[in-house]
């Protein structure tokens, strides 16, 4: 039990990554449709049988991985960095400027949940890129709120005042000495913010939103599953399998990066 | 909460109904490119585009646009649906109520499966209880409920037969609906009373509770679960964005007559005005349930509005 849940979520959050990464590399033929095999069950030569077209489970379930991977570090890495800049930049300048940030922070949080995502993404139209703007245009305010919250306890540090005394500009003060200070909390919100972004795309492809055919997403292959259930359940159990594991394994490292940063604050504090 | 305090609340939740209102508004204007694009397709004759143009009022100013948006609003007129020419509101008051019950039933189920999961796991800590419950939590959070619901459906419906696959018919039919939603919900808020309970069970209070002999099952209940409930409830009404954003996803699954599907479907129609619609409704209950719920608070908690009194 305890090396399981010690390495557990490492080895799934790695072969995840391993699997989006070597992906392109590797002799997948995802949308090779072979009549033969439709709705095939899981056998030797086919490890997780075939779908409605014939087409083979595992090697979508890998291109899936690659799509799922992509969005998630994509929306991540783009909300916050907007989040962090605009909530730091808020934090600093104080004034109205934080005001109308709180203000507007407020009104996307008053949005619930993945509604507002599923709504833009729809208007956008399909595509990857599309998906990760929706939930980017979503997701920046955790992190801007984090972010404020961090720069107005840091910006009364003595090398805050320092540095200000030194004449260094608004900017290059939140990017050099504040932003740093701040990365613990953030990097923890960006981890949790990982499992959400799997959720959200899978979900998003579901509703047919998410990434177009014939491209592979655990969303889509759900979806498509859900019609031959009774005659395939394989179909839609190992894609959403694939999915609970990653988001189970990436949350557990994310309870496990905020325990740490809670010590560390602790001892500092 | 004093009556200063209860007027700051209520001006607060009207700029941020205010602004939900205008970025709604604005989801169409964020199209990149031309809205009438968008919802006729690139090969539509001139002259129909130009006679939708001028039927949303697109050919007009923004600001001017703008206004008659809220002025509409004022007078509850959501616009018409592209597909039927109904005007929206109606079409909302005809789904609202299922989205209600499904919203309700899942909250009832998450109340009615955290609330003693967290308390048995916070009093006896680190037991079976407690990690059984840990167990529950971390799933349930995991698990996306379009893949729950389609397992549901398959165990439930197909295998044995008990609940029907979709829709909305009878009682039973609610049954897997609300599980699916609520689930999630449930694992989070075993995991807040757990916590609250934890923090309880260490007050002074508890200790002369148990000390003047009264039974475990009184103390738990009357005197920890009661102030272990209070700070559970606020976060209740900020987990309900999940449940209603959760609820899209889950009527989509069990084609339940709600807002939500309807979402999906004018998505999948580009029918603008009812997917603004939906947005707005569900996004307005929400923020009307965090605004009554921090002021019942309020309310049922003295301290607070000293404090916010003091403010």
């Amino acid at each position: 039990m305890k090396p399981l849940w010690r390495w557990g979520p490492i080895l799934v959050v790695g072969l995840w990554a391993l699997a989006a990464l070597l992906g392109p590399m590797l002799p997948l033929s995802p949308n090779q449709v072979d009549l033969a095999q439709i709705l095939a069950p899981p056998a030797p030569a086919l490890p997780l049988g075939a779908d409605d077209l014939g087409r083979p489970v595992l090697d979508r379930l890998l291109v899936g991985a690659r799509t799922a991977f992509v969005v998630a570090v994509g929306v991540v890495l783009v909300s916050a960095a907007l989040g962090a800049l605009v909530g730091g930049l808020a934090g600093l300048a104080g004034g109205w400027l934080d005001l109308l940030v709180v203000r507007v922070i407020d009104v996307f949080l008053a949005f619930p949940g993945i509604l507002l995502a599923i709504a833009l993404a729809g208007i956008l139209g399909p595509g990857l890129g599309n998906v990760i703007i929706a939930l980017a245009a979503v997701g920046w305010v955790g992190y801007a709120r984090l972010a404020r919250g961090q720069i107005l306890s840091l910006a009364t540090r003595e090398h805050v005042t320092a540095a200000r005394a030194l004449g260094v500009p608004p900017f290059r003060l939140l990017l050099r000495h504040l932003l740093p200070l701040a990365m613990a909390p953030l990097i923890v919100e960006a981890t949790f913010g990982v499992a959400a972004a799997v959720i959200a795309e899978a979900g998003l492809s579901f509703l047919g939103l998410g990434v177009q055919p014939p491209a592979a997403s655990w969303g889509s292959m759900i979806r498509d599953g859900v019609a031959y259930m009774l005659v395939a359940p394989h179909l839609v159990l190992f894609p959403g399998l694939a999915t609970l594991l990653v988001v189970l394994a990436v949350n557990l490292l994310g309870d496990r990066l905020r325990d740490r940063a809670d010590v560390r604050a602790r001892a500092a504090g | 909460m004093t009556a200063r305090g209860t007027v700051a609340r209520l001006l607060s939740a009207a700029g941020v109904v205010l602004g939900v209102c205008t970025l709604v508004f604005l989801l169409v204007h964020l199209v990149p490119g031309d809205p009438v694009d968008a919802m006729l397709g690139e090969s539509a004759r001139p002259a129909d585009r130009a006679a939708l143009r001028q039927a949303l009022g697109l050919d007009r100013p923004l600001l001017e646009q703008y206004a008659g948006y809220l002025g509409g609003l004022a007078r509850l007129d959501l616009g018409r649906s592209f597909q039927d020419q109904r005007p929206v509101a109606d079409i909302l008051a005809e789904r609202f109520p299922a989205t209600l019950e499904l919203a309700g039933a899942a909250l009832a189920l998450a109340l009615l499966l955290a609330v003693p999961m967290g308390v048995l796991a916070a009093r006896y800590r680190g037991g079976a209880i407690d990690n059984g419950a840990m167990v529950f939590s971390l799933l349930g959070i995991a698990l996306p409920n379009f893949w729950l619901g389609p397992l549901l459906i398959l165990v439930f419906s197909l295998w044995l037969g008990w609940t029907p696959v979709s829709g909305s018919a009878g009682g039973l039919s609610l049954v897997l609906p609300a599980i699916t939603l609520g689930t999630a919900l449930a694992a989070i808020l075993a995991r807040m009373v757990r916590a609250s309970m934890l923090e309880v069970l260490q007050e002074d209070y508890v200790r002369t509770a148990r000390a003047k002999g009264l039974s475990e099952a009184v103390v738990l209940r009357r005197h920890a679960l009661r102030n272990a409930l209070l700070p559970v409830l606020t976060l209740v009404g900020l987990q309900l964005g999940g449940l209603l954003g959760g609820a899209v996803i889950t009527e989509t699954v069990f084609s339940w007559p709600g807002v939500g599907s309807l979402l999906v479907e004018s998505i999948h129609a580009r029918d603008f005005p009812v997917v603004q619609g939906c947005v707005l409704l569900i996004s307005l209950i929400y923020v009307l349930v965090n605004t009554a719920t921090d002021l019942a608070y309020a309310w049922i908690d003295p301290r607070i509005a000293t404090r916010s009194g003091a403010k």
